[in-house]
């Protein structure tokens, strides 16, 4: 339905487009003045009005419907007041089915009235969109054609949509980042209404599996995120411990040692680490390194867990490589020919130039560019569900299986969830952690990139 | 050639017999950048305790030739030198020299200030930090101090040495990269246009400092400013399009030059 | 200039003369070359082990991977004459007792177990594929006609020789009356290992043997598709405005800082925008491409923007003033001259950009695109995969035969970003001005 009304929207619009370009037109050969602008933005002009309008209503009320239309069911539904969210869901979800058809046992005389309800509202509902986008393209396309004129500007008129347009689309970016705080902000608040925030932030145990039904056996649950956030750095700093050295060595031989064809040859292929996606890696640290890890902890007599730290760590590591390689591979190459000139007029070999003078001076640089690959370990979710653990333990012994954020959320979340439990908006809650640190983290990293751009 | 060998004859005559001795020599030098000759068999002798003056249009070959003087032109991977360089009479390209050691006795200064992104202590001790010139702390502050002193530096900066080097002004950086240079004693100071980037006190200034420190070293600079070359220099040499043109004393260079060529660009006529 | 520096000889300067030729010093040398040496040594092991690295990981996903790209199928004759079926009701038929006798014609007698042992050597729904066969071409059932029904996982795995017979019987998951068995019908000529293009035409199935990517291939069509609608004119609106309209402002510093922030939020952090925003208060459909292809949408602005300003800035202003002089206004001199100049270059990363929202795995798993689906979605808004959530639910599956498929799922999600980046370099190379 939806689909068909996009089509004759996009349609109406097209022959509104036709019908302005031939009425400009004719308004242009009949004119004894100059026409103001060209016929095609008389026809644009006309296509705008006809389509737009009615376009956003359509989005809007597709994005409203189902939710207005679930809130209108549940609330004349007899007795529903006292019910919980998630009580509410279920019986939405089940009035819902009812009406698609599949009955599993015979419905109550309440769910058969909510589902006649649910039923009028729908066909309601359609009609009334129906009914509405008509109404917006017929006045819009009679507005929009009736306007067309000798002197009427319809170039500012068109330039005007485009440029709200434009406005409206750089402010996509400041709503994401408004929806992902306002979301997480607001399921944290519910989370921390159930489980105080002292105990989340200074917890020392994270067993989030409890009972969601009262039939069910489970843990008492815990809520501390302290294990968690330590298994998240100990991860972060395994993959860095291998990211560092390597990518900064790489960049240092790539820039000063090898020649242009090893260079134009090589820098691709470290590139396309970056590219593989992690879930790959992912696969890739399960099937081979983690028991090659287990094993090399096994024969130097560590007792090794199968998902241990140190593979996950060691894989995520190497898909940082290329990141903290091309940044220092920036860093190096900002460095001014003059000050190596300088360094090596006084005698000094190639090492002592890199080590000595082009290290520091590039430092900031590439900080920025370790802070950037610190940053996305933290947030890396694929290699670190596959291949790390789900129990939050403290230890650093890199053989053990440890748990991260990001590993917790995907769990907490796979599958289908409520949005009342404590355990759903764990999640929501860690989210939350996630995101502070990382933006702190971007936020640095970007200010210590762009002093150092600056400063060459 | 014929005009130079006369001309170096006639030189030889008129500065009579305290002649001083050749420090560094250049025999038919050729430099090709890639498929293009930058340098077309150049003989050149550079005397001890003398500054030398290379002077000449833009893309004459004169700052091409004081890079092959410290081999800087071996950081240059197009770049191929042939014919013979000397210093004190041992080939500079020769494989037995090591370029580390050759830099370290002849040192440079470049046409922008370049001091390194550290301290202005830091800068100065680089050179016999690498070289491994003093034996613990009190012998390399020594050096750094009597380094800057002869820089005349010393007093502008002794109060902030751990500051960065990069905050100096321009004349005071540039005085700080002849610090660095010196600090490792090198035999030979190359400068490549030391002044283009400052302004004229700062010149003034450097100008100066090279005329003392003729006393204890053998200075080639490469100057676009005739002025300079007749105030700082005591012989000159006359580059055009790849070739040496003309040398001499910089007094006779300046008022009695052999070659027309010389006379049109020192009157100002091209360059 | 005379300064109270004392220039020269000052007392300090009285330094005896450096003596290079010594031994030490030519020691000392040695040394520091040995350590310029190390540190080249360094840098290409660095280089070494990251490339090194790519190789076994290439190596040993196409090592697990390249046997799903064929599957043993067994060859079976069936004779429908003398065959007792209801013609009047295909879909209800006894097919099951169809196959097995035409199964048990080609090896001798069986006690049950055995029967049993040697039905389960072939996939479990071989009478349905029969049955949808003969649906499609009722004529078959006029005589005799030959099938090729895959084989279960165990036997393919045999098949490949991955099954080592010299283990205790107990120990493997073939037993010897089914190693026996499939001998006798390899001798027969009934097994085969065709290219297995159930793999690309078929969709998800807890069997591996039937399991296929179609479903997944689709899933990850429409999400690029939606991902491509929202994120290529709303990035290229955006960075327009940016660049060429915003006033400079406090307010368009924030969007710019936001931008370069967005580009670097963690993926499930997406995840979990997606499952409280478009899930939780729009109420749209769990695992829909849709809601997929929107979170993905938001997760590529960033990238488009920022190639697109890049693109613009590149643009030399002589062009913008050249068609501002000849009387345009500033949008036909946007709209007409620059950023059809700069097009090749935005498309480029674009392209890049999908690319990366191809191999995103974590947000999809948030908004429930790992569900079991065994059949391809018809549109944006039904429950379907996307192939890196199929490699994901695959590479959980116990059985064996889902190893080597997460493999070749993998090679497959590889190749089409070789692709993608292929034609990225593509249209760099081709049409990307230099000015």
């Amino acid at each position: 339905m939806a689909g068909y009304l996009f089509g004759f929207m996009a349609l109406a619009a097209f022959v509104a487009a036709f019908l302005g370009a031939a009425r400009g037109r004719s308004k242009r050969f009949a004119a004894t003045e100059k026409t103001h602008s060209r016929p095609i933005y008389h026809g644009l002009n006309a296509a705008i009005w006809t389509g737009v309008p009615a376009f956003v209503f359509l989005l809007l009320w597709l994005l409203f419907q189902n939710s207005v239309i679930d809130m209108l069911v549940i609330g004349s539904y007899p007795g529903a007041d006292s019910l919980s969210g998630s009580e509410k869901n279920l019986l939405i979800s089940e009035i819902r089915q009812v009406a698609a058809g599949s009955v599993f046992r015979e419905p109550t005389p309440e769910i058969t009235a909510a589902v006649a309800h649910l039923k009028s509202l729908q066909a309601l509902s359609s009609w009334a969109m129906l009914a509405v986008v008509a109404a917006l393209v017929a006045v819009g396309a009679f507005l929009g054609i009736r306007a067309i004129q000798t002197r009427y500007p319809a170039r500012h008129s068109v330039e005007r949509s485009v440029t709200w347009f434009m406005m409206f689309s750089s402010l996509v970016a400041i709503l994401t980042t408004a929806g992902i705080v306002l979301s997480l902000v607001y399921e944290a608040l519910q989370f921390f209404a159930r489980v105080p925030a002292t105990e989340f932030l200074f917890g020392l145990r994270w067993e989030p599996q409890i009972a969601i039904r009262a039939d069910q056996v489970a843990g008492q649950g815990a809520f501390g995120m302290i294990p968690v956030l330590f298994g998240t750095f100990a991860v972060s700093a395994l993959a860095m411990a291998v990211a560092i050295p390597t990518g900064i060595l790489s960049a240092i031989y790539l820039t000063e040692y090898a020649n242009e064809r090893f260079r134009a040859v090589v820098k691709p292929l470290l590139e396309i680490l970056a590219g593989i996606p992690t879930i790959v890696y992912g696969f890739f640290a399960v099937l081979t390194v983690a028991p090659l890890v287990r094993s090399l902890g096994l024969s130097i007599g560590i007792d090794s867990a199968p998902n241990s730290a140190l593979a996950a760590g060691g894989v995520m590591g190497i898909m940082l490589i290329p990141f903290i390689s091309s940044l220092s591979d920036d860093a190096f190459a900002a460095v001014p020919r003059a000050i190596r000139e300088g360094s090596f007029a006084l005698g000094a070999t190639k090492g002592e130039t890199i080590r000595k003078v082009l290290l520091p001076a590039a430092l900031p640089g590439i900080v920025g560019g370790v802070l950037l690959a610190l940053s996305r370990a933290v947030g890396e979710t694929m290699i670190v569900v596959m291949a790390a653990g789900l129990i939050a333990k403290m230890t650093l012994n890199p053989f053990e299986s440890v748990t991260t954020v990001t590993v917790q959320i995907v769990t907490l979340l796979i599958g289908d969830s409520e949005f009342d439990n404590p355990k759903t908006l764990a999640a929501f809650a860690l989210g939350l952690v996630l995101f502070i640190i990382t933006l702190g983290l971007n936020l640095i990293a970007l200010r210590t990139v762009r002093k150092y751009r600056e400063k060459y | 050639m014929n005009i130079m060998t006369e001309a170096a004859v006639e030189q030889k005559v008129q500065a009579g017999l305290n002649e001083p001795a050749v420090k560094m020599k250049g025999e038919s030098v050729d430099v090709h950048y890639g498929e293009k000759q930058a340098l077309f068999g150049v003989n050149l002798d550079i005397r001890e305790n003398q500054v030398t003056a290379l002077i000449g249009p833009s893309g004459c070959g004169k700052s091409t030739f004081l890079r092959c003087l410290n081999r800087m032109n071996d950081t240059i991977d197009i770049a191929r030198v042939s014919g013979k360089i000397t210093l004190d009479g041992e080939d500079v390209y020769d494989p037995k020299i090591d370029v580390v050691e050759l830099r370290a006795r002849v040192g440079m200064v470049f046409q922008k200030p370049n001091p390194f992104p550290k301290s202005i202590y830091e800068n100065v001790a680089y050179g016999p930090r690498i070289h491994g010139l003093t034996k613990n702390r009190a012998e390399l502050d020594g050096i750094v101090e009597s380094s800057l002193k002869k820089a005349a530096l010393w007093n502008e900066v002794k109060d902030r040495l751990n500051e960065s080097g990069t905050g100096l002004s321009g004349g005071q950086q540039q005085r700080l990269c002849i610090a660095r240079a010196i600090a490792v004693s090198p035999e030979v100071i190359l400068m490549d246009e030391p002044c283009s980037a400052l302004d004229p006190i700062a010149t003034a200034k450097v100008e100066e400092l090279i005329d003392e420190l003729r006393e204890n070293y053998t200075i080639v600079i490469v100057t676009h400013s005739m002025q300079q070359a007749a105030r700082v220099s005591q012989r000159t040499a006359m580059f055009h399009i790849g070739y040496l043109v003309e040398e001499g004393a910089t007094e006779k260079m300046f008022t009695n030059p052999d070659d027309k060529r010389t006379q049109d660009y020192i009157t100002g006529r091209f360059g | 200039m005379a300064t109270t520096d004392t220039i020269g000889g000052s007392p300090t300067a009285a330094r005896p003369p450096v003596v290079w030729n010594s031994e030490e010093m030519a020691k000392r040398r040695k040394a520091r070359y040995g350590a310029d040496r190390r540190l080249q040594i360094y840098g290409m092991v660095a280089i070494a082990f990251a490339l090194g690295f790519l190789a076994v990981l290439i190596g040993t996903l196409t090592f697990t991977g390249y046997r799903a790209f064929t599957q043993s199928m067994v060859t079976i004759d069936i004779d429908f004459s003398a065959a007792e079926l209801n013609r009047d009701d295909l879909m209800d038929a006894n097919w099951r007792t169809i196959f097995r006798q035409a199964v048990l014609d080609d090896v001798g007698e069986l006690s049950r177990s055995e029967e049993r042992d040697y039905f389960s050597m072939f996939t479990s729904s071989a009478p349905f594929l029969i049955r949808d066969q003969i649906i499609a071409d009722p004529s078959i059932l006029d005589g005799r006609a030959t099938f090729m029904v895959p084989m279960s996982d165990p036997i393919d795995q045999l098949a490949k020789g991955l099954v080592n017979t010299d283990l205790p019987e107990n120990q493997r998951r073939v037993n010897d009356k089914q190693v026996e068995l499939f001998n006798q019908l390899k001798e027969k000529g009934a097994v085969t290992q065709p290219f297995n293009w159930a793999l690309f035409l078929n969709a998800d199935s807890r069997f591996p043997e039937l399991a296929g990517l179609s479903g997944a291939i689709s899933g990850s069509f429409w999400l690029l598709l939606v991902c491509f609608l929202i994120s290529f004119p709303v990035g290229i609106a955006a960075a327009i405005y940016l660049e060429e309209f915003a006033p400079k402002n406090r307010f368009t510093d924030l969007i710019e800082i936001n931008i370069n922030n967005l580009a670097a939020v963690p993926s499930v952090v997406f995840g979990l925008l997606g499952l409280a925003v478009f899930l939780g208060w729009f109420g749209l459909p769990r695992s829909a491409p849709l809601v997929g292809g929107m979170v993905l949408a938001l997760m590529t602005l960033p990238t488009i923007i920022i190639v697109t300003r890049a693109a613009l800035t590149s643009v030399p202003s002589s062009i913008r003033e050249a068609a501002l002089g000849i009387g345009a206004s500033k949008h036909e001199a946007i709209f007409h001259h620059i950023l059809p100049l700069s097009m090749p270059s935005i498309m480029t990363g674009t392209i890049i950009g999908l690319a990366q929202a191809l191999g995103e795995t974590a947000p999809l798993l948030l908004i429930g695109m790992n569900a079991f689906i065994t059949s391809p979605p018809a549109g944006v808004l039904e429950a379907s995969t996307a192939l890196p959530t199929q490699i994901y639910i695959w590479a959980d599956s116990p059985e064996r035969g889902f190893v080597a498929r997460t493999s070749a799922a993998i090679l497959v999600l590889l190749g089409f970003l070789v692709l993608m980046n292929g034609i990225a370099i593509f249209l760099r190379q081709r049409f990307e001005r230099r000015w």
